[in-house]
Formats: structure tokens, sequence, C-alpha cells
């Protein structure tokens, strides 16, 4: 606690202790010469050797261009621990010869040559004085005073009013950036009786084609309708819709009562977005009917229904009840394929299904 | 050519010709056939592998090869009935069986057997329940491959686990997807169609045999490929690319600030 | 007058007739800086910066922010014919076909990465040594934006390729955006103008990684070292080295030289390292598919801690009505990281509004004479490894063969257990090397002789410290808690701001105990006349023939 008056008890500080030092400043230590400063032979060494160093940066800056106009970016070389590009290898060992020798030489140019005896400059406190404070408080008030900005409270709050609403354009101006969700993160391509293709290979999947422990990739077959040409829908429809097929032995089947007749002899179709962060996961584990996202290692047991069993993510995988059609292909059995929304969770999602 | 032409009229001529053209298609098929390892198989194959089984793999697997398993009813051996040559070929000749000890998951070790054996206990395997047979050369030749169209097979289907690189990934307690770089293309095949240990099986109906020349072939590219950017560290991900920006360049560059502070030798 | 300041003249008046530059160079140019290693960390950070300036604008000559959709037909065969976006065919057209273009690449990520990696050293050099203290508080929070800024900046630099890496990080981010409450999915559709990925992305996040925030961070910076100029550099205590004034070399020439040379060493080693290590090769991962993942997906460093944080939180998601709250992800994206930023963005001030010292400070202080700064320093750290190790889990599983999910769980538990420990045992660490200061002031240093005294007792010779060392290690303030004053002045008027104080004192109590302090004048007397004595009496021992 200072007492000093002017604390008058608003600000408690810590107590002065400067009395109780028990060393005085002893001053600056006594300047040590270089070996460069008293030996001019040093002196002289260290000179060529910066010298010789602008050189070797001289022939780095050198090699690169002949580098450049030796290799073509496919040529390869064998560096000893790999097998590289040559022309990437040797413009970045020559540019960073040309850059060291720069940095060497003048970093060793000042610390032998130039004189490394310590100059002292004295610090300022950094508060103006409180004359010179007084003084721009003054000049402000000076300035209030004359704009009337205190007195005239029209216009004050009509300004303060105009300014506050500036921001909206901002706003409105960024409307369209993009469209309003509405439901389509609850939507997929997937339709009742559609087929299940293979990802990327595109054929329709027969039930009769899987083993267990079998694992396809795929998408629903209205994909392969997106014309080659529209990339973007291809990409969109690959975030939404892409599943994962497995088969199981039907003895170590255990889903859910809802979920009980949505495969075909062990076969079962999931999602294959993660309802976490939306990664892709296909890190299918046939003995243990674990499947790994490797984003953040949440996992799901696919023979009980895609539940959670480790990691970050709270839902279960949706399941896409499948059924074959009469020539024996995999297709979509229920309505609107998925039964709930697929990936990542959103506010309006709904509830927990 | 004349005495070709006058025999030709002969009675048997036509029989000769039916064999002739027999042995050949025989022979084409024997070259060529995708089981054609089976077909070599005779039964002194099967009983010499049925001896090697008894010895190296009936503890876990039983005499038969149905399955072992303990007193509370746990796999020790899981039955190889079914399995095929394949399966066996991929395990022994990977040297992940035998087992040496037991774990998460069967590492791969040094091969025990030799070439001849494990052929013989591929063909005995094979005798107790069929399966996956050996694949013949023609599926894996992987020059005949594709490898841009079995990148995208292998990105869609198998980096999930093996990295986009084949150099492998974690699993699931402790399993882990094997690195698929210097595996000869048979196991790749072989691992495919059989589904060893965790890895899913790719039936040949749903990924099909170009396909996985296809993918075999861009492995294999991506193991040829040269790093252009040098040390592939990056092959693994960017972690460790961030240890090396750490202990290499601040490493160094803070080396460098030392020398920059430091006091010249008086 | 020499040749060379003969051939500036010229100039010189030039430019001095038109802006008064004479009086700016008079007072600057033979401006002091101390010199200490740990001094130049964040000059590693600002040249890295200049080298992405430099890389990054030769990587816009060829590099096309686009997202359409064409078929690859360049140098790299393994990816011919193959459906791509713009963005990564020109990127992979940059790798293969364009000389120095892949150099460039390199050198701009390697750089990137050294960027964040030295402003993080920087700015633990910063805090370890109070030098953020008044009147540097304003410079601790440009430099912590700056660093927050970093990220983002890198972060959206590494999802320009549009490869397969990126586009999976980007795809979480998009789930990150997801789960914020009333106004996810509309951000999400905004930025993405639609459905994830969408067509339009890249070319928006390119402005920002190019334009936008590079601006800013310029910005930034220039004010960074405006502000480190006119306050002048902070300096170690030492003999002659006061908090009044600044002991050094001159800008010109020395620091010309020394940091000039800085700039070019740095360069130069993200030029040998783009040389011998690769980084970032895209053309492995493949076009951005999201249908596609490779295991090992992980970010650059700089992130990894946040997306650690996304791996460790356990499942967690509470369903109101039809309204979903993922709080397995606001937690560790948002929540966490804003609880952590704020206290240390802030710091400058909660310290002051702990120890209520108001002085103005240019003398460092060594961790030590702060256990409990020191302390909570590597309490932070020791949180950031912890989560950032998680970020790279499936790396350490396959490195170390241990199963990701003990890794997992131990890590839930250490995030948690281990940081307070740091805390205790950093600052037992601390209070220990004050301790052992403290007795080489008073006792001088251990010279490994050892005496017999008359009464049988062995002793150890000590020797009486220099003068210069005694200083060194007596030059930091005494560190007094706050007392709290009188309820009410002599007049009886009670004290405003009474509750503020008492908790004020009570966290300055906390701050500052078990710390050792440096001794008093009157206990350095005493302990020499001691020693003194004890001089004396073996001399007298040694008189009387007293054998060893």
């Amino acid at each position: 606690m200072s007492d000093s008056p002017a604390d008058e008890g608003r600000e408690i500080e810590p107590a002065d202790t400067s009395t109780l030092e028990p060393y005085e400043d002893p001053g600056l230590a006594p300047h040590a010469y270089r070996l460069t400063d008293t030996d001019p032979k040093a002196a002289k060494r260290a000179e060529r050797q910066v010298a010789a160093l602008f050189g070797l940066s001289a022939l780095g800056t050198i090699g690169l261009i002949v580098a450049f106009v030796a290799f073509s970016p496919l040529d390869t070389i064998n560096i000893g621990f790999t097998t590289t590009s040559a022309s990437n290898f040797f413009l970045g060992l020559s540019l960073g010869v040309a850059m060291l020798g720069i940095g060497f030489a003048a970093i060793h140019w000042a610390k032998k040559l130039m004189p490394d005896v310590e100059i002292v400059h004295e610090r300022h406190p950094l508060a103006s004085s409180a004359e010179a404070k007084a003084d721009a408080l003054a000049q402000f008030e000076v300035g209030t005073d004359e704009s009337g900005f205190g007195r005239r409270s029209l216009i004050r709050r009509s300004m303060i009013g105009a300014l506050a609403l500036l921001p909206l354009p901002a706003i409105v101006l960024l409307r369209d950036l993009g469209p309003l969700p509405g439901d389509d993160l609850t939507r997929t391509n997937w339709q009742q009786g559609m087929r299940l293709l293979t990802d990327p290979t595109l054929r329709p999947i027969k039930a009769t084609e899987l083993e267990i422990g079998q694992l396809v990739n795929g998408l629903p077959a209205s994909f392969a309708e997106i014309p080659e040409a529209e990339g973007t829908q291809r990409q969109v429809a690959r975030a939404r819709d892409a599943i994962i097929v497995v088969r199981i032995a039907v003895d170590e089947l255990q889903p859910p009562p809802k979920q009980a007749d949505w495969g075909v002899a062990g076969i079962l179709a999931y999602s294959k977005i993660c309802t976490h962060a939306g990664c892709p996961i296909s890190l299918y584990e046939r003995t243990t009917h674990h499947l790994l996202c490797p984003c953040h290692q949440s996992t799901f047991q696919l023979n009980e229904g895609g539940r959670v069993i480790f990691g970050p993510a709270a839902r279960p995988l949706p399941q896409l009840a499948i059924a074959t059609d009469a020539d024996g292909y995999l297709v979509a059995k229920l309505p609107h394929g998925f039964q709930e929304p697929v990936g990542p969770s959103f506010f309006e999602r709904g509830g927990r299904s | 050519m004349t005495s070709l032409s006058v025999r030709r009229r002969h009675p048997l001529a036509g029989v000769v010709v039916l064999v002739l053209g027999l042995v050949v298609i025989g022979g084409l098929y024997a070259a060529f056939a995708p089981t054609s390892r089976a077909q070599t198989d005779s039964a002194s194959d099967v009983e010499a592998g049925k001896k090697l089984f008894s010895v190296g793999c009936a503890t876990c697997h039983g005499l038969g090869g149905s399955g072992v398993r303990d007193e509370t009813g746990q796999i020790l051996g899981p039955s190889l009935v079914g399995v095929g040559a394949a399966a066996v070929d991929f395990q022994v000749g990977t040297g992940r069986m035998p087992m040496a000890a037991p774990g998460a998951q069967v590492p791969q070790k040094d091969v025990i057997y030799t070439d001849e054996q494990i052929r013989q206990l591929a063909a005995y395997v094979e005798s107790i329940g069929g399966g996956p047979a050996i694949p013949g050369s023609d599926r894996y030749d992987y020059t005949q491959g594709d490898p841009v169209n079995g990148g995208e097979i292998f990105r869609t289907n198998c980096a999930a686990c093996h990295n986009f690189a084949g150099q492998g990934g974690a699993l699931t307690y402790g399993k882990y997807a094997p690195n698929l770089m210097n595996v000869i293309p048979r196991h790749m095949y072989e691992a495919m169609i059989t589904g060893p240990q965790s890895m899913p099986v790719f039936s040949d109906q749903v990924l099909t045999p170009e396909n996985k020349r296809d993918i075999i072939a861009y492995l294999k590219t991506v193991e040829e490929e040269p790093n252009p950017g040098g040390l592939g560290v990056g092959r693994i991900g960017p972690v460790s690319e961030g240890l090396w920006a750490w202990l290499v360049g601040i490493g160094a560059l803070v080396g460098v600030a030392v020398w920059i502070g430091a006091k010249s030798s008086t | 007058m020499s040749a060379v300041v003969k051939a500036a003249t010229v100039p010189v008046e030039f430019v001095d007739d038109r802006i008064t530059a004479s009086n700016w160079l008079r007072r600057n140019l033979r401006k002091v800086f101390p010199d200490h290693w740990s001094f130049m960390l964040g000059e590693i950070a600002l040249y890295s910066f200049i080298v992405l300036l430099l890389s990054g604008t030769f990587l816009t000559l060829w590099f096309k922010p686009s997202m359409t959709e064409v078929v690859y037909n360049g140098s790299f065969a393994p990816l011919k014919g193959i459906p791509m976006s713009e963005a990564y065919a020109s990127t992979l057209n940059l790798s293969f076909d364009v000389r120095g273009g892949l150099l460039m690449r390199q050198i701009h990520h390697w750089s990137a990465l050294l960027f964040v990696a030295a402003m993080s050293v920087h700015m633990m050099r910063v805090f370890f040594t109070g030098a953020f203290r008044k009147p540097r508080e304003l410079n601790w929070i440009i430099g912590a934006t700056l660093l927050l800024i970093g990220l983002l900046e890198g972060f959206a630099g590494y999802s320009l390729p549009d490869d397969l890496l990126s586009g999976t990080g980007l795809r979480i981010a998009q789930g990150i955006v997801l789960a914020i409450p009333v106004v996810g999915s509309y951000l999400s559709y905004f930025l993405f103008g639609g459905a994830f990925p969408g067509d339009i992305f890249i070319s928006r996040l390119y402005t920002v990684h190019v334009l936008l925030i590079p601006a800013i961070i310029l910005a930034l910076v220039t004010a960074h070292l405006m502000l480190i100029w006119y306050q002048k550099h902070t300096q170690w205590p030492g003999p002659g080295r006061t908090n009044r004034n600044v002991v050094g070399y001159p800008l010109f020439p020395v620091y010309t030289a020394k940091a000039g040379g800085f700039f070019f060493m740095v360069f130069g080693v993200c030029a040998l390292m783009s040389a011998f290590i690769q980084i970032n090769p895209i053309w492995l991962y493949g076009p951005y598919n999201p249908s596609q993942v490779s295991a090992g997906s992980q970010p650059d460093w700089y992130i990894g801690w946040l997306d650690g944080m996304m791996r460790l939180m356990p499942a967690l998601e509470t369903t109101i009505g039809s309204y979903t709250i993922s709080w397995n992800i606001l937690v560790p994206a948002l929540v966490v990281p804003g609880l952590i930023t704020m206290p240390w963005i802030l710091y400058p001030f909660i310290e002051q509004f702990i120890t209520g010292d108001k002085r103005e400070h240019h003398l460092l202080e060594r961790p030590r004479n702060q256990p409990t700064r020191t302390g909570l320093g590597a309490m932070g750290l020791s949180f950031y490894g912890l989560v950032w190790l998680g970020g790279g889990n499936d790396f350490v599983a396959t490195l170390f063969q241990i199963p990701i999910n003990t890794i997992t769980w131990f890590l839930r538990f250490a995030v948690i257990l281990v940081p307070p420990l740091m805390f205790v045992l950093t600052k037992r660490v601390c209070i220990g090397l004050q301790r052992r200061d403290r007795d080489r002031i008073l006792h001088g240093r251990e010279t490994g002789i050892i005496k017999r005294l008359p009464n049988g007792e062995f002793i150890e010779v000590h020797e009486p410290i220099t003068p210069l060392e005694a200083w060194e290690l007596t030059a930091h303030d005494r560190q007094v808690p706050l007392e709290l004053g009188p309820a009410e002045d002599d007049n009886g008027v009670p004290a405003p701001g009474r509750r503020k104080d008492r908790i004020r004192a009570r966290l300055s109590h906390w701050y500052y105990q078990d710390a050792i302090q440096k001794p008093t004048k009157a206990e350095v007397a005493q302990s020499h006349s001691h020693a003194a004595e004890l001089e004396a009496a073996e001399d007298s021992d040694q008189l009387t023939g007293t054998p060893d």
C-alpha cells in the first residue's frame, strides 16, 4: 500500500522497496576486445572470409540460372535418400546457397569487423507531461465546443442514427452470397427403388455378388444420370449421397427393432458421411464391424444399426433401407431413401431419430 | 506340304485334329486360367500339405482345419474351411502365419515356409472346402493395368485405411492397415479377394479383376514414383511435415539467432 | 567525406528537401538495439512473412482459383484424364510444368509453417520474460491477433489447391459452421454459395488469402514494428543496463548487417528445406472428391490443436424439441478456443490487475523470478501440447504402435489433469532456482574445497561472487503483494471500490506467495559479516596449529 496522497484509497499499489536493495549498479562491464580488434592478421582473415561468402552467393545465383536452363521439371536425380526432381533440387540448392552466402557474409562482417562497443541511449518516460495532457484536453474541448456536438443534440442524435444504420447496406448487399438452405440439408437424391451403384465404376450391385465381409463404396443410380460436364452437381451429389454397403453374417446382426428388416441377407447400406463433421468414412473392419472415421476417430458399430461406440460423433450413422428389385439388384427400399438427414448435425435438423 | 494334304483325308485325321485342338486349348487354359496353380495340385501335394498342416497349423486351426475354441468359447484359430488357397498363399506367404503371439493384429514377419511348402499347404486347405484359388499371373500383371483408373478406385475404396500413398494407417483398438509398399502384386490381389484379418472382401464380381489390376498398377506407380520435392515425409500426412518444420527449420534458425547474438572470440 | 557518403548526398538532399528526412535520420540511423539471441525470434516470423509474400506472388501468376471442372492433361501421368477443378489442375501445372514452380510451392509452404512456428516461439519469449508489461500491452495484443490471423491465413492457403486433404479440411470447417446454433446452415449456404462444396468457394477464399488477410497482417506488422521502434526494445538487466536506458549496438551499420543478413538466412533455410524435403505432395492426394478420404487426414501443424480438441471431445449433443445443439463440435471448435484465447490476449491487463503494478517496465525478467507467471505459461503450453498431440493421435498410434483409443482416452484425462500439475511443478522448479540464486548471493559460489572446523564439523568453502554477478542476480523487482488499506480514511469516509480491492489483494497474495525474495541489504550485510567471522576463526585455528 502506497501512502502517497494521490492515491486517496482509490488505487492500491505495491509498496516501494527501493531502500532494501542490497547492491548498487556497478555500471557497464569493461569492454573486452575481439581478436579482430587486436590482431590485424585476424581482421584481414575475417575480411577475406566475408568476401569469399559473398563470392559463394554469386556462384549460387549463377548456379540457379544454369539449373533453370539445364533441367526440365520432369528430370529426376538420385540424391541418396530419395529420387527427386533434378530441377527442384538444383534450383533450391543454388537458391539456398545464394541466400545463405549473403546472410553468413553480412552477419560475419557485423560480428567480426564492425565495432562492438556498446552504446548507451537514454529512455524517456512514454507518458506526456501533465501540462501536455492538459493542453491536449483543452484543445479537444475547444473543438467540441466549436462544433456544438454537446449542445446541439438534434445534430448529435441524427448523426449517430445515420452512422448506426450504415452497416445495413453491407449486410443487405451480401445477401446474394448464396441461397437460403431451406430443407436442402435434409434431402438426398435417393428415391424408393433407386439402384445402388459401385463408386467410382458406377455398376449396379447384385445382392448375390457380395460375399460375407464384403465392403462396397456406393452411389445412387441418379448419380450416373448427371452429365459429365456438370462437375459441381456431381461433387454436391457425392457429398450427400455417398453410401457404403457391407455384408455381415446374419447371425452377427443385432439391429435396433426399427431397422430389423432394412437389410438383404446381411447386406446393409449406410450413409458414408460422418454424423460428426462430415468426412466420408469407409474404414470398415470385417471382424469387429467397426467403421472408423479417419478425421476424428468416431467409430460406428455397423451390425448394431450404426450406433456410435467411440469418438465425438453423437448420432448413429443413418442407415439406408434396401431391398432387391426383380433382377436381383440392390435398391433403396423406402420413400426418399434415408429416413433422416445425413451428414453433420445442424441446428434445425429435427429431433434425434 | 503335299504329304500333309494327302494325309488330310486319312480316316483318323479328324481325331488327330480334335486331339491337337484339345491339347492346344488345354495348354492355353493351363497357361491363362485364373486357377492355373490349382490345376497342378496333385494328390501328393495335398498329402504333404496335410502333414505340414498338422505340425504347424493344427494347434490353433484344428486337425481338420475346422477351427479351435478355448474353454470359454473364445476363438483360438478360425475355421479354414472354404477360405481357399489364396488365403493360405497370402497369410503364409507374407509371414503373417503361423502367428507368433496373440495380439490386436497379426503382423507381417519373415516367411518360414518354402514356396513349395506354401503350395502344399494351400493345396491341402483348398481340399478341405474349396474357396478362392491363387490367382493366375495375368490377373495381377500390373504392366497391363491402367494406373489412372486404379488411382480413382484406390482413393475411393482403399485410401481410407491404407492412406493416399499406400502408407497404411491406424484402425480401432490397436489394429492397423499395413503399408502397401513393396508388397508383391499376387499378395495384393489375394488380400482383396480374401479379406485377411480386419480387411473387408472386394469380390471379383463387384470389383472386377481388371479393376484390381488397375489398383495394383496404381500402387506400383506410387511405389516407383520419385518424390519430386525431396525426402518424402509428407507421404504420411502433414503432422510429419510440422515436425520437420519445428526440428529442422526453427531449430536451424534459432541456431543462427544464437550465433548472431553470441560475442565474438576475444 | 568518404566517397560512399558523397554518393548518398544527392538523394538524401532530394528527399530531405521534400520531407525533412535528415531530422529523422539524424535521430534514428544510430538508434540502439540491445543484443540477445531471443530478441531475434520475431524477426524469423517477419522474414518468413516476406518470403511468403514473394513466393506467393510467384504462385499467383499460374494458379487459377476456380472450381470449374476440367480434365487434366498435363505432365503428371498418373492423373492424366481425370476430371478435377481448375484450382487443382493449375497446382499440378505449377508442380510439373512450370520450372521452379514446385520449388516456389514448397518454399511457400515451408515458410508458412515457419511463420506460425516463429510467431509462437517469439510469443513464448515475450510471455516468459515479461516483455508484455506496461507500456507494451498493446503490442502483445497486436502480436496475439497476428498469430490468430496467421492460423486463418495458413488454413486458407492449405485449402486452396482443392486436393483431397484440403477438401476434407474444408468439409470439416463446413461441419463446424453448420453446428453454430440458429444461423449455422444459413452461414454455410452463404459461404459456399449453396450446398457444399459448390463451385465458388475456392475463388472467394483466394481473395481472402491473397488480399484481405495479407493486408491486415501487413498493417498489424507495421503497427507492431512502429511500436517497437517508438517504445525502444526491452533489454535484460545487467551492469549498466537499467530501466531508464537501452544498451546495445547501432541500427546502422551493425543491425543493418545482422538483421539484413538474417533475412537472407531465413530465405536460404526455406530454399534448402524445399530442395531436400518434400511438402504437401498434392499430386499424391488426388483431386478433391467428397466421397473419398484418406487415412492420416490431418491439418497443418498449427491447426492441429483445434483438430485435436475435436478428436478428444466426447460425443455430446442436446436435442431441444426439433433443434439440435452439437456440443461435440461447439465446445472444441468455438467455446474452448474462446476460453483459451481471451485470457491469453488480455494477459497483460490481467497480470496488471493482480499485481497492481502500473509502472513502465523496460527490463526483462528471468522466468524463475516470476514463478506464478511461468507456471501459468507452462500450464497453457502443456494444454496446447496435449491437444496438439490429440490432433496427431493416428500418427502417434502408427509410430509407437499404441491403440488409437488408448491415446484418446489418456489424453481426455491428461488435458484436464496435466496442466494444473505442470503449473505446480514449474512453479516449484522456479522457486528452487530462486532459492539457489539467493544462496549464491548470501553465501557465494561453492568452491568444492571441504574444510574441517575446530569443532569437527565439515564445511565447504564458499567464495563471494563478483559484484557484476551479484548485481545481475538482484536486478529484478522485489515482489510485494498488495496490502488492503484501511476500510475508512482518516475522516471515517469508507474507501470506494473496497470489494474490488479485496479481490485484488487476495489475488496478489496468491500470485506472489511462495516466491523467494532476493536478500535485502541488511541480510547481505549480516551474511557477509558471518562469513568474515568464520574466516577469522579459521585463521586463528591455523595460528594455533590445530590439525586439519
